[in-house]
C-alpha cells in the first residue's frame, strides 16, 4: 500500500462541523482496509483532538499520514496554547466553555482518551503560541 | 440481543433504520458527555444518551456503536437522522429515562463493557 499523506483544515468554534474530518478519516481507513479496531483507535484519537481545536483552539489543520504498518496523525492550531500540559492530560480536567458543556463535551476526558488509545502521544504548546498534538499508531 | 428486542424493551420508536431490526446487540453504553461514551464503548455498542445533537450522532459513528437510543422521548432533527442514515445508524427514542432504560436492558441481559468481566 502507497504512502499517503492528507492535510484537513479545522475551523475553530465551528460546531456544526465538528468531527466531519475525522469521520472522513474513519471512512478512508475503511476503504484501505484496516482491521476495526485499529480504525477505531485512531477515528477515536482523530476525533478527540479535532474537537479539542475547536472548542480550545484556533483555526488549525490535521495532517493524517499512512503507512503500510503505522498511522500517524498531526493536529495543530494557532489558538492559546496550553500552559500545564501535566495538568490538561489529567482525567477529568477541563476548561470547556459553557456553549461546549451544553452540547455534551468538557469530561476533561480527550487527552486521557487519546493517550489510551494511541502508541504515541506528544504534545508541543506554550501558552499564546499554538498547540501540536502528534498521535502515532501501529498496526 | 436483537435491536428490536431492545425496541420492545424500551418501549421505543425506531426513527432511522428500521431496515436493521434484526441487528444482534453485544454490550451497551450509556452518557451524557460524549468523552465518557467513548471511553466506555467498543465496536458494535449500543448507545443510549440524553443528549440530543448533531454532535451525539458523529460520536456514535466515531465510537462504532451499532445503534443509539435517545432517552426522555428526545426526537432526532432532520439533520440527525439524514446523517444517521449516511452512516448506517439507526436510531431510537425511548419514553424512558437513561438510569431506567440502561435498568430495562441490563435486567434483560444486556451488559455494559467494562474491563473486568462479573463486576
Ligand atoms: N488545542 C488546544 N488548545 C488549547 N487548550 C487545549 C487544547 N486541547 C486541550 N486543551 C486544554 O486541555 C484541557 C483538557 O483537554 P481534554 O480533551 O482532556 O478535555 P476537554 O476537551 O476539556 O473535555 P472532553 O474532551 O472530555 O470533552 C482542555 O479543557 C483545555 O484546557
Ligand atoms: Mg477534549
Amino acid at each position: 500500500m502507497p504512502n499517503l499523506t492528507k492535510r484537513y483544515p479545522i475551523k475553530a468554534r465551528d460546531y456544526l462541523k465538528a468531527g466531519e474530518v475525522s469521520i472522513q478519516i474513519q471512512g478512508l481507513l475503511k476503504i484501505i482496509g484496516f482491521a476495526p479496531d485499529f480504525i477505531r483507535r485512531v477515528s477515536l484519537c482523530a476525533y478527540e483532538a479535532e474537537m479539542n481545536v475547536v472548542m480550545h483552539g484556533g483555526d488549525g489543520e490535521l495532517t493524517l499520514e499512512v503507512d503500510t504498518d503505522r498511522v500517524d496523525l498531526d493536529v495543530r492550531d494557532a489558538g492559546p496554547g496550553i500552559e500545564d500540559i501535566g495538568l490538561a492530560l489529567q482525567e477529568g480536567y477541563s476548561t470547556a466553555s459553557e456553549e461546549a458543556r451544553e452540547m455534551g463535551f468538557g469530561a476533561g476526558m480527550g487527552l486521557p482518551n487519546i493517550q489510551k488509545n494511541s502508541d504515541s502521544l506528544d504534545i508541543i504548546s506554550e501558552k499564546g503560541k499554538g498547540t501540536e498534538v502528534k498521535i502515532g499508531f501501529i498496526a | 440481543m436483537k435491536l428490536t428486542e431492545v425496541k420492545d424493551i424500551l418501549k421505543a420508536e425506531i426513527t432511522s433504520g428500521a431496515d436493521k431490526l434484526e441487528m444482534v446487540i453485544q454490550s451497551g453504553a450509556g452518557g451524557d458527555l460524549m468523552s465518557d461514551i467513548l471511553r466506555g464503548s467498543k465496536e458494535g455498542v449500543l448507545v443510549l444518551s440524553g443528549l440530543n445533537n448533531i454532535q451525539l450522532i458523529r460520536t456514535a459513528v466515531i465510537a462504532g456503536a451499532s445503534a443509539l437510543v435517545l432517552v426522555r422521548g428526545k426526537k432526532p432533527d432532520e439533520e440527525m437522522k439524514a446523517q444517521a442514515h449516511e452512516h448506517g445508524l439507526p436510531l431510537l427514542t425511548t419514553p424512558f429515562t437513561l438510569f431506567t432504560a440502561c435498568g430495562r436492558l441490563f435486567r434483560a441481559g444486556l451488559r455494559g463493557v467494562d474491563p473486568k468481566k462479573n463486576i
